[in-house]
């Protein structure tokens, strides 16, 4: 292995000599740059390290990571020499937004030693552009706003052919915004039909399908339409036969499926896709079918589908299914709510069906944590007989507080304006901060109460601090609760 | 025993009518479960609260709008029927170690945070067979479409459907509209009794005393009880210095209060 400090490029040859094909930061630091001569490169930096470049070698790791994006997108492509194509249409949502995917996506590369910029826009030669163009890591250009977001990049940011560059920018066309405002006849006599395909491209005039990758080993099956399909009842009868046949797949291989990808392929060369997830490995195709069919209205069908595909993109081992009836009593028999929990997450997101575990934790707001479906509960339970209110109020809400002596339940308090007199209490029910997790609660202390107000309403309050240090906190009270 | 033919006669005669108005209920499930406090369960018909019907609890006062104690009625209701509860909420603001004192474990429930949806939530969970029951935390107003929609969907499984109707404003009449609930009741705080009854100058916090109003029920009348809150196994329990008066003494207790 060679240190990752030194400078290292690699070479290739143009033809004619040697050049440098790609330099890492080090070398560029020092002034090296791709395409460059390497008898220059090394004049100016003695005892250069040049590696061979390995260009089938760079195509392949290109084409493992555009797989590897697959748990983005159904739809991604590498785009040689140095780039990935991912079509995210309607998969932002399941990361987050668009912006918190971008972050991750870059995040995952710069932690696996890969540089990457990444945009996204309604266009791939917009993002394209964006991506190659703009100083930032990341940028997502709103929906409809690609001839804006590209207007003050260079012409070079249209992916045209360096000659091309050249000439436009001898005519004064430095920018794709000058070049929009430009009478397309004569530009197209000059610099061919390339020019305008790869500007209309970017503005989404012209459409640019993506050639997906299928991860290899997958099950899928695909349906191809001697007539295109364009009713919603059609299509759906294409679900039921494609969840069938994989279903099939899924039992040979003693797989059942976690993600599915179905993908629609349109007339007009344009792929749609409609994701869906399983809370637990599944085979059951009446299941996947109604995952499926129920949100077939999120698809346009353009002017009719030609072929579907529906790939399970992610599998789990499941063993056969036993035809036996379960031996739960009538009272409590075996239910299976994966199915519910699937079409609620599909619905709402899977962040949003969940189940919630109890946390070895004194701190209230910690010791319950929201956890997928079918998370184990582990052993950790909940103390029982502990006082603990219904609504949990986060972040706890400041009150006014009249406390007669410090060990004294308060006597009365204000909350939203609302004066509530204190006509019993309990506590205090002292918890103290939990250093081994955050530095600022080493000493930090706060006493309960519950307090019951004259109409018999139930509060849970707390102080900061314990009333003789003020290390422990500042004696403010705060409302964390209501029973 | 003059009163027994009467008696069957008309057991028969609801049965029918139960017949006609629902589908049958999953073999081997009881048709409601019971409160266990004899008081209550002789008010509703079916025993208890039934299952494949929908019913509505509001809190009361400033409490309509965060319905606790409507949410911990329906808990301990749900801790005495077997299987897996959906809790639908608008977002999420409920503390589940709460719903474990009550006896619903957080191994029973399966929370969905479902924005302006928790109708459409509720009903998918509510056709899903085997649940044993679906919570909704029902912002506002409710549609007799709408909770028709969940009555019919509740009686397709037999699960039950509570709608806890929540409301920023207090006691709001959007919540006394007719809807399709064959109950509807609401819970209002009281204030709960000496923590040791011998000796009321003690300090502490006895158990929560609510007064329970079963403003509606389906072949019911409109009653009211104190009682003291759930315990530990979710039961409810008389109040106890009023569990030996007449029920006329909760209507007097209401006009003190």
């Amino acid at each position: 292995m060679l240190p990752v400090e030194a400078p290292l490029v690699t070479r290739a040859h143009d033809g004619r000599r040697l050049v440098v094909a790609a330099a890492n930061r080090a070398a560029q630091a020092l002034g090296l740059r791709p395409g460059m001569p390497l008898a220059h490169a090394q004049a100016m930096v003695p005892g250069l390290e040049a590696a061979a470049a390995d260009p089938e070698g760079d195509a392949d790791a290109l084409a493992d990571l555009a797989a590897w994006c697959l748990r983005y997108s159904p739809l991604t492509a590498p785009d040689p020499p140095d780039g990935l194509w991912i079509d995210v249409t309607g998969c932002a949502h399941l990361h987050g937004g668009e912006e918190t995917m971008l972050k991750d996506l870059v995040g995952r590369l710069i932690r696996s030693g890969i540089a990457a910029r990444a945009a996204i826009a309604d266009t791939p030669g917009a993002a394209w552009a964006m991506a190659r163009h703009v100083g930032e890591a990341i940028s997502v250009v709103p929906p409809a706003g690609q001839a804006d977001g590209i207007a003050l990049l260079s012409v070079a940011a249209l992916r045209l052919p360096s000659e091309t560059v050249a000439g436009l920018r001898r005519l004064g066309l430095d920018l794709v915004g000058q070049l929009v405002s430009t009478p397309r006849g004569p530009l197209a006599r000059r610099f061919g039909a390339e020019a305008l395909r790869r500007l209309d491209q970017a503005l989404g005039y012209a459409p640019e399908p993506i050639t997906p990758v299928v991860p290899p080993e997958a099950v899928q099956h695909s349906l191809a339409f001697p007539e295109p399909l364009l009713t919603a009842e059609a299509l759906r009868f294409a679900i039921d036969r494609l969840a069938e046949a994989v279903c099939v797949g899924l039992e040979r291989a003693g797989l059942g499926a976690r993600h599915l990808d179905l993908l629609f392929e349109r007339v007009d060369d344009a792929t749609k896709i409609l994701r869906a997830g399983m809370a637990r490995p599944t085979r059951d195709p009446r299941h996947l079918a109604r995952l499926l069919g129920e949100r077939l209205e999120e698809v346009d069908p353009g002017f009719g589908v030609a072929a579907m595909r529906l790939v399970v993109t992610l599998a789990e081992p499941l063993a056969p299914t036993q035809a036996t009836t379960s031996l739960g009593t009538p009272e409590a028999p075996e239910v299976d709510i994966a199915p519910l929990v699937d079409r609620l997450a599909a619905r709402f997101g899977a962040g949003r069906v969940f189940r919630v575990v109890p946390v070895e934790s004194d701190v209230p707001e910690r010791s319950a944590r929201r956890a997928p479906p079918f998370a184990d509960l582990g052993r950790v339970a909940w103390p029982p007989g502990l006082r603990r209110p219904v609504r949990l109020i986060a972040p706890p809400q400041p009150v006014q507080v009249l406390s007669v002596l410090p060990d004294q339940p308060p006597a009365a308090f204000t909350w939203r304006r609302v004066r509530h007199r204190v006509r019993r209490a309990d506590g205090p029910e002292r918890i103290a901060g939990e250093w081994w997790r955050r530095d600022g609660e080493r000493r930090a202390v706060r006493d309960y109460w519950a307090v019951e107000n004259e109409e018999g309403r139930r509060f849970w309050l707390y102080r900061r601090g314990d009333g003789a240090d003020p290390a422990t906190g500042d004696l403010a009270w705060f409302l964390h609760g209501i029973f | 025993m003059a009163g027994s033919g009467r008696t069957a006669l008309l057991e028969d005669l609801r049965d029918q009518v139960a017949r006609i108005e629902r589908r049958p209920l999953a073999p081997g499930r009881a048709t409601a479960i019971p409160f266990g406090l004899p008081a209550l369960d002789d008010a509703l018909h079916e025993g208890g609260i039934a299952r494949g019907a929908l019913h509505e609890i509001a809190g009361s006062g400033p409490d309509t709008e965060h319905g606790a104690a409507a949410a911990l009625l329906a808990a301990s209701v749900l801790a005495h029927a077997a299987g897996p509860v959906l809790w639908v909420s608008p977002y999420f603001d409920l503390f589940a170690p709460a719903l474990a004192e009550v006896g619903l474990g957080p191994d029973r429930v399966l929370h969905v945070e479902a924005s302006r949806n928790v109708l459409a939530a509720m009903e998918e969970g509510l056709r899903h067979p085997g649940l044993a029951g679906v919570v909704g935390e029902v912002p506002g107003r409710l549609s007799l479409t709408a909770s028709r929609r969940l009555q019919l969907a509740a009686e397709g499984t037999g699960a039950v459907a509570f709608a806890i109707r929540r409301s920023a404003r207090h006691d709001d009449p959007a919540l006394a509209e007719p809807s399709a609930a064959v109950t509807r009741w609401r819970v209002a705080s009281l204030p709960s009794a000496p923590p040791l009854p011998w000796s009321p100058e003690t300090p502490g916090l006895g158990r929560a005393r609510w007064r329970l109003e079963l403003l509606r029920a389906r072949g019911g009348e409109p009653r009211s009880w104190i009682v003291e809150c759930p315990d530990a196994q979710g039961r409810l329990a008389l109040a106890a210095d009023l569990a030996d008066r007449p029920p006329a003494e909760g209507q007097r207790h209401r006009a003190a209060g």
